[in-house]
């Protein structure tokens, strides 16, 4: 095990997620082809200079070792909060979401989005604490130190307000809990009043819910205290949902609404999701070809390049397009819990499994969401969506993993066979 | 925390599982939509990029008897807007104002048109001048949702000449668009409103055309997708008439500005119409492309109601043009033979239920034969003929001739006769105390009373009397003649009826200055009580109706002036048409008074 010099690299991880990089600059190329020219036609070059400066600063912190990055864990999560805090007083707004304070602006200059690095702090936050278990837990009580680290900057993303990394630390928990050695039955416990929540809109499906739960209950024997806990906050949830829907601005009330079926207003909140779907559903078996997209090229496709880049992938590649991408994720995500399981300690893993957590959230949800099968919250995809921040953090992030994975224990080494 | 590998591997497989079957979801619901569901989203597709703009196909032509035309299409401009929605259909309207004038009402027609039919470009200037094309072509950068297309527009060459029987062109109307007929158009096609334009709507409409434009999402035409071969418009069937456009022009010119009423001139074996017209006119050119609020206004607010079809939409009482049909009906019934006298000689009056009954000639006609009645035009001999014949009777030989029946002419306005149809009328007008048979029969014997008839029905009925009983339906467009008997007399009783309409028109007769030089002209005048008044004086229509030669009738002409005064005015008109179309002089040019 080398702790400086040349490392020995994860070829497949690291090709794997260039090919992801190159594929989507060219998508983001695509994407700024239109027929009448906007200022999208020239993002990509900047694409090109973050996958750039992102490949220099994995560089960079792999080299680092993963010991030095455990000791930086605490004062990075800190500095993140703080910057969280800062960014509710001076953050600005952005293109769709101009309303939303996710940017960090000094001197007229647009830094980036803070909340794309706080993911990856979060991480490694959470890492530290779960590592220091020394048995999984089995109470929901034991759980509140995880909730905390991860319910602050949840909170505080939540105000900006940026609904989309706030399902992005709720994905990154839960899989933390889950490669912790946290029961199942726990997780579903944890998440069950928010499940009340969202089936509190169906009185016979909630009824279900609520009867499964209570088998569940019995079945796993938590603490009583508990127990009369989990069960009161579903039925408080499924009370409270009509009033808290009362309460939800009528943008996200149409949000929701339009999820649930587009054609209610297929002219205004329904619009991105239906011209999603009609450009990726005309791509067919080989698409319409590299930048010939109609959808995309008359701008009936919205956010072409950030939020829906995956229906330009859809439409002018076609089914084989939309194949490739997802299986190049999935030979990423393949690699990345290979790493995690390979891990030399239990910090590196829960690390490594966590920024499994983050992407793997991010590309179902904004994959699923190009065909109206997960909410339109408007989170990147990773390696394809223009955004400086979010590519500079992926590949800070497959540094990271890079660094793991060397510290780890070789192929063949362990009796893990991954 | 439990990391013993064996944990590790068994959480590792579970995520994999996890993390493929998400995939294998998201990959499944991919092939759904692209490849399953591929076609419907594809459709979708095109429909948001490819707009159909149509192509109005130009109307088939409308000819006269020569081939001289009288509709036809010239180049025309019509600027439409692709509008993504009312707001954007409002803001390039402004715009559009901003460069071109443009009517509050011209704005206010657009908006509907987009309501009525959102997806089909929605016209603005229907007919726009090359001046307004060429400031908006000029402005195209600052317009993009513009359609600007050349197509053909109609064209009267003759103008208000042929109005009362041509018609006009307008849009389809929401109305009409819930009826059957009108299967199969859509909001803002042109359509036959009137006249021929109407009557003929099917063949001269022709198949639109289209052609396709790519648009963007906010509706800028962002470049055209060539029509295809199948798609481009197809020309209406051409229209051959009966019309004799010499003759019809003649019409015009002879009714000028001043004179109100209608003529009609028929071939009397085919009924083939050579001249209909009625007057005062109106010009179907500024119907084209929309009319304007202004002549419309003009035209209702005449009192002369040039929109009313005096030749066959209006009925008026047909006066002593009438006394034919009774004499028709006392021959054929052998009541009264061509030189029976009636037992009253004419003394200026006739005594009958208690008051006196004025013959038109105070100084009276003396003791006539039905040939010198007709030539006089003698009330008091019809009144008692009327009387001899009967209510009855003469309600049924009127009906037998054709005199409760519009004419069947090939034109919309085609309005049906004013006259009693059974007996009962009387009393259901005017209770079974409100009228004396014989007062009634008196009345309508002599061409007034429950009796108004178009000038246009006149003329049909003097078709059978220019051809020995057998009538012709009148016929605009060229085809076979539909001709049926109403009524038989002896060849010898022809004769005599023949030449009792020549003796009108001969020195002694009503007609006598309408007489043409080399012609044998025959016919009868009317004076009929309109019963309006002005200054105190009943005002009377002046008709006309004849046939020439009389010994081979060509023409059949019937004249009506309304408010016109005395029949022999109206007969020097219509010896002048029928002098024009025999290529003859009449004898007395056309003057006033008389």
């Amino acid at each position: 095990m080398r702790t400086s010099g040349r490392i020995r690299l994860d070829w497949p991880l690291v090709a794997t997620a260039v090919v992801l990089s190159l594929y989507g600059i060219a998508v983001v190329y695509s994407a700024g082809q239109t027929d009448v020219p906007t200022a999208v036609a020239h993002v990509y070059r900047q694409q090109i200079l973050w996958f750039g400066l992102g490949l220099c600063a994995a560089y960079l912190v792999s080299r680092a070792s993963v010991r030095l990055l455990e000791w930086a864990t605490v004062p990075a999560y800190v500095g993140t909060i703080a910057v969280l805090v800062l960014l509710l007083f001076i953050g600005k707004g952005s293109g769709t979401a101009a309303s939303s304070k996710s940017w960090l602006v000094l001197g007229g200059v647009r830094l980036g989005q803070p909340s794309e690095l706080a993911k990856i702090t979060v991480v490694m936050m959470l890492a530290k604490v779960l590592a220091g278990y020394r048995q999984a837990p089995r109470a929901l009580v034991e759980l509140w130190k995880p909730a905390l680290i991860v319910g602050i900057p949840w909170a505080l993303v939540m105000l900006q307000p940026d609904l989309g990394t706030g399902i992005v630390f709720v994905g990154i928990f839960f899989l933390m809990l889950f490669w912790a050695g946290v029961s199942w039955e726990l997780l579903v416990l944890l998440a069950s009043p928010v499940i009340s929540l969202v089936l509190a809109f169906s009185t016979s499906l909630w009824g279900a819910w609520f009867l499964l739960l209570l088998a569940l209950v019995i079945w796993y024997k938590p603490y009583l205290w508990e127990s009369v806990f989990v069960v009161g906050a579903n039925v408080v949830s499924g009370v409270v949902a009509p009033l808290l829907w009362s309460h939800l601005g009528a943008y996200r009330q149409s949000r929701l609404r339009v999820f649930l079926d587009p054609n209610t207003d297929p002219l205004r909140s329904g619009y991105h999701v239906i011209q999603s779907q009609v450009a990726i559903g005309s791509g067919g078996w080989f698409g319409k070809g590299f930048t010939m997209g109609t959808q995309k090229r008359l701008a009936f496709l919205p956010e072409q390049h950030t939020d829906f880049i995956f229906s330009v992938v859809g439409e002018e590649l076609g089914f084989i397009g939309v194949t490739v991408a997802l299986a190049l994720f999935a030979f990423l995500f393949y690699r990345v819990v290979r790493v995690a399981a390979r891990a030399s300690d239990s910090y590196s893993s829960l690390v490594a499994f966590g920024l499994l957590g983050l992407w793997f959230t991010h590309v179902v949800e904004n994959v699923g969401m190009t065909l109206n099968l997960t909410p339109v919250t408007g989170i990147p995809l990773p390696f394809f969506s223009y955004g400086g921040s979010f590519m500079f953090a992926c590949w800070l992030a497959v540094g990271l993993l890079a660094r793991i994975s060397s510290e780890g224990r070789g192929g063949g080494e362990g009796q893990i066979a991954l | 925390m439990s990391f013993h590998p064996n944990e590790v591997a068994r959480r590792a497989r579970v995520a994999l599982l996890l993390i493929g079957g998400a995939l294998a979801i998201l990959v499944i619901a991919f092939f759904r939509t692209q490849i399953i569901r591929n076609q419907e989203w594809a459709l979708r597709s095109e429909e948001n990029r490819l707009r159909e703009v149509p192509l109005p196909a130009p109307r088939g032509n409308i000819v006269d008897r020569t081939g001289r035309i009288l509709a036809e299409n010239v180049v025309g401009y019509t600027v439409s807007i692709l509008p993504q929605s009312l707001d954007s259909l409002r803001g390039t309207l402004q715009r559009v104002a901003g460069l071109v004038p443009l009517s509050r009402g011209e704005i206010d027609a657009a908006v509907r048109r987009y309501r009525r039919s959102p997806v089909r470009p929605t016209v603005i200037l229907p007919d726009a001048t090359f001046e307004e094309i060429s400031v908006l072509e000029e402005h195209r950068i600052d317009l993009p949702n513009l359609i600007i297309q050349s197509s053909p527009k109609r064209y009267y060459p003759a103008g208000s000449a042929v109005a009362a029987f041509i018609g006009s062109i307008g849009e389809v109307s929401d109305s009409e668009l819930t009826t059957p007929a009108f299967d199969g158009y859509k909001p803002g096609q042109l359509v036959g409103k009137q006249g021929l334009e109407r009557q003929y709507e099917s063949t001269l409409r022709g198949r639109e055309g289209s052609r396709f434009v790519e648009v963007d999402a906010r509706g800028r035409v962002v470049r055209e997708v060539g029509a295809r071969e199948d798609l481009q418009p197809q020309q209406g069937t051409p229209l051959y008439t009966n019309i004799d456009l010499d003759l019809q022009e003649y019409v015009a010119q002879l009714f000028g500005d001043s004179l109100t009423g209608g003529a009609v001139a028929l071939e009397p074996r085919t009924g083939g119409v050579l001249a209909l017209y009625s007057a005062p006119s109106w010009d179907p050119n500024r119907f084209v492309g929309g009319v304007s609020v202004a002549y419309y206004d003009s035209l209702l607010h005449d009192p002369r109601a040039p929109l009313y079809n005096k030749a066959t939409q209006g009925t008026y009482p047909p006066g002593s043009t009438w006394k034919l049909a009774t004499a028709v009906i006392g021959l054929s019934d052998s009541l009264v033979s061509m030189d029976s006298h009636m037992p009253q000689p004419c003394t200026g009056r006739f005594y009958y239920g208690n008051r006196y009954w004025a013959c038109w000639d105070a100084s009276g006609h003396g003791d006539l034969t039905l040939s010198e009645a007709i030539e006089k035009s003698c009330d008091v001999y019809f009144y008692q003929l009327g009387l001899r014949i009967g209510l009855t009777r003469l309600i049924a030989g009127g009906l037998q001739l054709g005199m409760g029946q519009s004419t069947g002419i090939d034109l919309p306005e085609d309005n049906r006769p004013r006259f009693p149809d059974r007996l009962k009328y009387f009393d259901e007008k005017y209770g079974p105390n409100g009228w004396t048979p014989g007062a009634t029969v008196m009345n309508m014997s002599i061409g007034q009373g429950e009796n108004a008839q178009t000038v246009l029905g006149m003329a049909k009925f003097y078709t059978a009397l220019a051809e020995d009983g057998m009538e012709a339906t009148p016929e605009i467009r060229t085809m076979a003649p539909q001709r049926s008997r109403i009524f038989s007399l002896s060849p010898d009783q022809l004769a005599n009826v023949r030449s009792a309409l020549m003796g009108v028109v001969r020195a002694g007769g009503t007609a006598a200055s309408a007489q043409i030089k080399g012609v044998m002209l025959a016919g009868k005048t009317g004076t009929a009580q309109s019963g309006v008044r002005k200054n105190g004086v009943e005002l009377n229509h002046a008709w006309f109706a004849g046939f020439a030669p009389a010994d081979d009738p060509k023409i059949v002409v019937v004249v009506m002036l309304e408010f016109g005064g005395h029949g022999p005015r109206a007969a020097r008109i219509a010896s002048s048409i029928i002098g024009h179309y025999l290529k003859t002089t009449p004898t007395a040019l056309l003057e006033t008074g008389g």
